[in-house]
């Protein structure tokens, strides 16, 4: 598919392959999502999501099949740099002051450090968090250090997010409003991304499309396409939000009956 | 400032202790007239002490140079192989088990081969027993530190297609700070220990180890309490040396509340 942020064709991934533990993580998968899109992986633990996120990143290596991103092969956009990528675990380096951390990036491209401090303000300024550049990142709390780690992925304004669910240790109520933040900054900088989460609230709520994947080995049982509009703290009362999450509930189900 | 004085007012509980603990050593000495060459008193070692002042201070400074020479020696020596190995997989494969069951072993029984081997006359048998008491816990606390990294750290380095030299750099050498300090702390005061027992065995007569063995010969043991309590003096500015680099090169753990307690640091999981 042309013009495709990421095209993934006939793709599976075996583990250990050959020896007496081989695991077929993922088979014959085939997706392809457009610039700007907001894509959701769900699925049970073991369906090969993260490792799906992972090929996207060229992390690891597919087994069988292509892996294409913005055109060009997934090797090769790792190495021009084209995605930022978030974790659960924030990730952050203890050693480095929190601006330091954003800029982390930059200084591995050689930015200068006035261009870097600039740019690592209006990071900070993103993701609301003005007044924290001198500070150590186990000074601030979990939210915080995780809106750190958005912003040092958004600091070199990569086309790509690649997101591991990045909310999953957080409480509830942090979780809802870093849930709002990603979408206005997903909204400012029309950045693509795709989004590990087990959550099918989250997915439903963040998403324009949300893959369902089944287990052993990981195949696309269904794409649920959610069209909610822009979404603020009311959708999630609102009863096609409801519909939505319900629709993934529904394909979760029946990949659990191993349908 | 306001750091200094937290550290000083943290120091007050302990000194209180300590002098405590003299004054009472100093009461039961008195009390039950235990004889001095027993349990001399802390005043008779004091006067020693000052008696004896110009052979102890030599003393001291020459056991000091040995353990700090061996001290260096063997740290450099274990942060360069902990560096080595964990580049060359293989080699680490080969080397990290061995070195674990030679730590532990005591070292220190070695100190009459190495008389054999590097002769008595010299420091360099007595700075060989330093050295390889000093080597082995450093190079298995560095090596940890570079290799326990988190798995995510060194993906995100990969999503920044970093070479392994830079992730060296970045996360492995800053995340074994920790693991280093910690060696650190053990080993600052080892050396010393491990420089007497070594001139236990021999060597030049003029240091803390000989004063201590010679004047316990001559059951003069308040002079050689004396000596130990020069060794200790030696020991204890070793190991706030130990803490003073753990300190400066890692600000963010002081800055973090972590780095102010005496005992265990390790970073979190």
């Amino acid at each position: 598919m042309s013009g495709a942020a990421i095209a993934i064709e006939g793709v599976d991934k075996v583990f250990n392959a050959g020896s007496a533990d081989e695991v077929a993580a993922l088979r014959g998968i085939d997706l392809a999502i457009r610039p700007g899109e907001f894509v959701s992986l769900i699925g049970p633990s073991g369906c090969g999501k993260s490792t799906l996120l992972r090929l996207i990143g060229d992390l690891l290596t597919p087994s069988r099949g292509t892996v294409t991103v913005f055109g060009k092969p997934a090797h090769q956009a790792r190495l021009d740099q084209d995605y930022g990528m978030v974790f659960q675990h924030a990730g952050l380096f203890d050693w480095r002051r929190v601006a330091a951390n954003i800029e982390l990036p930059l200084e591995l491209r050689g930015w200068s450090k006035a261009d870097r401090a600039e740019r690592s303000a209006q990071m900070l300024d993103l993701v609301q968090l003005p007044d924290f550049g001198r500070h150590y990142p186990r000074q601030l709390s979990g939210g915080m250090q995780q809106r750190v780690s958005i912003a040092r992925a958004l600091s070199f304004e990569p086309k790509l997010l690649l997101m591991d669910e990045p909310f999953g240790a957080l409480d509830e109520m942090t979780r809802e409003h870093m849930q709002l933040e990603l979408l206005r900054i997903w909204r400012e900088t029309g950045t693509t991304v795709v989004f590990v989460t087990h959550s099918i609230s989250e997915s439903a709520f963040l998403s324009n499309r949300v893959v369902v994947l089944s287990p052993r080995p990981g195949r696309i049982h269904s794409v649920v396409d959610v069209d909610l509009g822009d979404r603020d703290d009311d959708t999630r009362e609102d009863p096609a939000f409801f519909a939505k999450a319900t629709e993934v509930r529904e394909a979760l189900r029946a990949v659990e009956a191993g349908g | 400032m306001a750091r200094l004085r937290a550290t000083l007012s943290g120091l007050g509980p302990a000194l209180v202790v300590g002098a405590g603990g003299l004054a009472l050593w100093e009461g039961v000495v008195r009390g039950f007239g235990i004889r001095e060459f027993l349990l001399p008193r802390p005043t008779s070692i004091l006067g020693q002490l000052v008696d004896h002042w110009p052979t102890l201070r030599h003393a001291g400074w020459e056991t000091g140079r040995i353990a700090v020479s061996g001290l260096l020696v063997g740290i450099l020596a274990g942060v360069v192989l902990a560096l080595v190995t964990t580049r060359f997989r293989t080699l680490d494969e080969g080397l990290t088990p061995l070195a674990v069951a030679v730590n532990a072993t005591p070292i220190v029984a070695l100190a009459p081969i190495f008389n054999a081997w590097f002769g008595i006359t010299g420091t360099l048998s007595n700075q060989a027993v330093v050295i390889a008491v000093v080597f082995f816990p450093v190079f298995i606390n560095t090596a940890r530190g570079l290799t326990e990294v988190h798995p995510d750290e060194v993906e995100l380095m990969r999503s920044y297609a970093s070479s392994e030299w830079t992730i060296l750099r970045e996360v492995r050498i800053p995340n074994a700070l920790p693991f280093f300090a910690n060696a650190l702390r053990v080993v600052a005061p080892l050396s010393v220990i491990a420089a007497i027992v070594a001139e236990y065995f021999g060597g030049p007569q003029d240091r803390i180890g000989n004063v201590i063995t010679s004047n316990a010969g001559f059951a003069r043991y308040d002079v050689a309490w004396a000596a130990i309590a020069v060794a200790s003096a030696v020991g204890l500015a070793l190991f706030a040396a130990a803490l003073f680099v753990e300190r400066v090169s890692m600000p963010w753990r002081v800055a973090s509340g972590d780095g102010d307690s005496l005992t265990t640091p390790g970073r979190e999981p």
